[in-house]
């Protein structure tokens, strides 16, 4: 078989298992449409009215501009700004504070109830608080969403620290490997794998947390405004429309997280399958 | 070992309490915006008395346990119908993979219209987001059914339902309860969030909201206090139930996420 | 070089302690290979591991190069026992073996260098660029060697560093050994389990009784050199030295340090032997 060929058969492959696997969609999308039309109820508009009112509410765009409108861009950026900087700050201050905790026994025995209690406490409760302290919009969408995430990040990366294997530290010590070397080299690849699941965990609560924010401290712009905007006007195909665009977004943070970890812990992964 | 872990512990706690007391006395926390910690501890533990606290929080109790129960009843099945039928879950894995991560808390303004009051209104939110982990958690749990015991069974003639009933469901049993405690959790978020957005008749949420209007920040914290307590009591049992219950598993298995 | 003096360790308290050394007395110097054998079990791991600062000595003491241990000393390489754990998973085979360079202040061109010589010492160039869970236990046993002889140290310590390889192999890295040190002088103490070796490499033997673990006897080994796999596996001395070691690490089951000159009377009438002092007053 020539080249072209294998490749050919392939992709017929894949298409085939593509349409294994997601032959269900158009079929919902379907019955949901006929259905829809024909109960004809304000509240469960059809797909089609939805992806309409989508397209004019987001994505009416110049194509150079991926067709998001103005718009979207007034929603998306500050949304999308808070969740990532949350996520990336929580994820600095609960790797830093996990490994140092995990790599110390006395150190874990005075915080460990304050952690404990923390990751207890519903973040939500904390908005109205965080709205006194940080007037601004931001600085509180923030608060709230690194105080949410933070948990999984710092407890994974506890647990990761604490179960390094003791003779990759002992050899690491006996060749003279200076303390930073040892972190960098020997304790954060051991951690990754654990550490790594706390991330994408943390990604998919900053999601939630970022709509929470928006939703309860009133904000004046992004998608979980568009949330109450639409809901204000009674304008339910807006409202599908939204719900939908961050089941996409959640679906793709996931799946993009997703292919990040397989990289980097590429050796984690297959070292495991052979063990 | 113990003893000293526990002390460590409590030495950590009064640590920060202490520290917050002093930063609030000698003016380097503005006590207006942070109030004292004594005065936080002192606010809950009136609350524990308070009738309209307690039955804010018995609200909040009575809409998570009400959502958690839902949605084990539909969850546990729905996982283990599609866990044993293959076929199926390929088909639906699609839709549960975009479901799955649309934060509940966003349906709030849309089932606030739909639903039949505030209270229905609360459950439904609570029950869509305390499904996933019990409905993933099934999933896996039959998947991870030890083969050897399956073919066995089928060895000796029993028919599938005998399978399912006799080996499948005991040993997805503890990752069903894995599910539930994970599911406990994020159904107290949720509740809570509600409350917080909607208000409503009652909840730890709206006592929240209403402590914060009259500027009451120690009520806030301390109300918020409670609600960090309520979800370790719930966590705690949780799993102690899980380690009574399933002590065999617990040498097995790794836990999904 | 090495000193090891009246060393003890109990592992645990109470019920559950175990005495693993029961006095250890040992001097190495520098430049020597000294080969440690006796009974599984006995604490020659645990010697091992307080010589190099990764278990704290319940008593006695340890000194490298005059100063004390605390700490594990500088210039110091180990190839442990359980060699596979002590290979990074996350690191190729090459960066394995060259991480512990960047103490040697070679910069990144050198170290993949000196890394890459060392693993064509041990026959593994071809592996270079695998992971050490894509090669079998002895080729992990070979790099685990690799990265120590990479290093240079002045003080290696050797965990029976040849357990998990074929005969032929094992004898090249016998080999590979006496060469490396011969080239750069190192002070070598190899671990082992088998009294072939221990003879063959060693310019002492030392053997342990069962635990709490005592020096047993300490023989020099008088062969003439350069050391031969055939040649020298076949002098009548290498033979009667084997057997004397032989019936050393066997034993009696309780036997103990004050028992020991009286026993064996060949001990003493062998010219290659000299007891340890210790062990001849009385
Ligand atoms: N971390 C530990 N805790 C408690 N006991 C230990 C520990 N490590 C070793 N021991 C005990 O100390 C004794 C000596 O162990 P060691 O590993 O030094 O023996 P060894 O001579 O190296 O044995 P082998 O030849 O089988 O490798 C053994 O009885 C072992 O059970
Ligand atoms: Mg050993």
């Amino acid at each position: 078989m020539t080249n072209t060929a294998v490749r050919g058969v392939r992709w017929a492959g894949r298409a085939r298992g593509l349409a294994v696997r997601l032959w269900t969609v158009p079929v919902v999308v379907a019955v949901w449409e006929v259905a829809a039309r024909a109960v004809e109820s304000v509240y469960f508009p059809p797909p089609s009215a939805i992806l309409a009112r989508l397209r004019e509410l987001w994505f009416s765009g110049p194509p150079a501009r991926l067709f998001l409108s103005d718009a979207a861009i007034a929603d998306f950026v500050p949304s999308l700004g808070h969740l990532f900087g949350g996520w990336a700050l929580a994820c600095l201050g609960g790797i830093a504070l996990g490994v140092a905790i995990g790599r110390s026994r006395t150190l874990a025995g005075y915080v460990d109830p304050l952690i404990e209690f923390g990751r207890a406490i519903p973040p939500p409760t904390l908005i109205p608080l965080f709205i006194v302290l940080f007037k601004a919009d931001t600085r509180m969408q923030l608060a709230t969403i690194v105080y949410g995430v933070i948990w999984p990040v710092l407890v994974n990366s506890v647990d990761g620290a604490r179960y390094v294997d003791r003779l990759h530290i002992e050899t690491a010590r006996v060749f003279g490997l200076s303390r930073a070397e040892r972190l960098v080299m020997v304790i954060l690849p051991a951690a990754a794998p654990k550490i790594f699941a706390g991330l994408r965990l943390s990604l998919s609560l900053a999601l939630i947390l970022m709509v929470v924010a928006e939703l309860v401290g009133s904000a004046t712009s992004g998608i979980g405004y568009e949330l109450i905007y639409t809901q204000q006007n009674f304008d339910l195909p807006g409202m599908w429309g939204t719900i939908a665009v961050l089941g996409v977004l959640g679906f793709l943070l996931n799946s993009s997280f997703l292919v990040v970890e397989r990289r980097t812990l590429s050796w984690h992964r297959r070292a495991g399958r052979k063990g | 070992m113990i003893v000293s872990k526990v002390v460590r512990g409590a030495v950590g706690v009064a640590v920060l309490l202490v520290v917050a007391e002093i930063a609030g006395r000698t003016g380097l926390m503005d006590t207006q915006i942070m109030p004292l910690a004594s005065t936080v501890l002192a606010g809950a533990a009136g609350l524990a008395v308070d009738s309209e606290f307690l039955h804010d929080a018995s609200a909040t109790v009575e809409v998570w346990a009400e959502g958690l129960l839902v949605a084990t009843l539909l969850a546990v099945p729905a996982g283990v119908l599609l866990g044993s039928l293959p076929k199926v879950e390929i088909g639906l894995r699609p839709l549960i993979e975009f479901l799955r991560p649309i934060p509940s808390i966003a349906l709030i303004p849309l089932v606030t219209l739909i639903a039949a009051g505030d209270g229905a209104m609360k459950v439904t939110i609570v029950v869509y987001a305390a499904c996933w982990p019990v409905l993933v958690n099934t999933m896996y749990g039959l998947h991870d059914v030890d083969p050897v015991a399956r073919d066995t069974m089928r060895a000796f003639g029993f028919g599938r339902l005998a399978v399912l009933l006799r080996v499948a469901l005991p040993s997805a049993a503890p990752f069903v309860l894995t599910g539930v405690r994970l599911a406990a959790s994020v159904a107290l978020v949720v509740a809570i969030s509600a409350e917080l957005l909607s208000g409503g008749a009652g909840g730890i949420g709206v006592y929240i909201i209403k402590a914060g209007s009259g500027y009451r920040i120690d009520l806030m914290l301390a109300a918020t206090v409670w609600a960090g307590l309520i979800g370790l009591v719930v966590n705690a049992l949780l799993v102690r139930a899980e380690r009574g219950l399933f002590r065999w598993h617990a040498a097995r298995a790794g836990v999904a996420q | 070089m090495l000193d090891v003096v009246n060393l003890t360790h109990t592992y645990g308290s109470g019920p559950d302690a175990h005495r693993a050394l029961g006095g250890i007395d040992l001097k190495v110097s520098e430049g020597e290979l000294v080969c440690v054998v006796g009974p599984s079990g006995c604490g020659k791991s645990t010697l091992l591991r307080s010589i190099a600062g990764l278990v704290r000595p319940t008593g006695g003491e340890v000194r490298v190069k005059g100063r004390p241990v605390s700490g594990t000393p500088d210039d110091l390489a180990v190839v442990f026992q359980d060699y596979s754990r002590s290979l990074f998973p996350w690191l190729s085979v090459r960066d394995n073996v060259a991480l512990p360079l960047r103490r040697r202040g070679l910069d990144r061109a050198a170290r993949r260098a000196a890394a890459a010589e060392a693993l064509a010492a041990v026959s593994l160039e071809s592996a270079a660029a695998k992971y050490p869970w894509q090669l079998s236990g002895g080729m992990q046993q070979r790099v685990a060697i690799a990265r120590a002889l990479a290093y240079r140290p002045s003080l290696l310590l050797m965990d029976e560093p040849f357990g998990s390889v074929d005969a032929q192999t094992r004898e090249d890295l016998e080999d590979l050994v006496l060469a490396v040190r011969g080239h750069h002088r190192m002070t070598i103490v190899l671990i082992t389990h088998d009294i072939d070796e221990s003879v063959y490499v060693g310019d002492r033997v030392v053997v342990l009784t069962r635990a709490p673990a005592v020096v047993a006897a300490d023989l020099r080994v008088d062969l003439p050199g350069p050391r031969d796999q055939i040649a020298t596996r076949e002098l009548p001395a290498f033979v009667h030295l084997r057997a004397e070691v032989s019936r050393l690490v066997r034993g009696r089951p309780e036997f103990g340090p004050e028992e020991f000159n009286t026993v064996p009377p060949h001990t003493t009438t062998s010219p290659l032997v000299k007891t340890p002092s210790h062990l001849t007053k009385e």
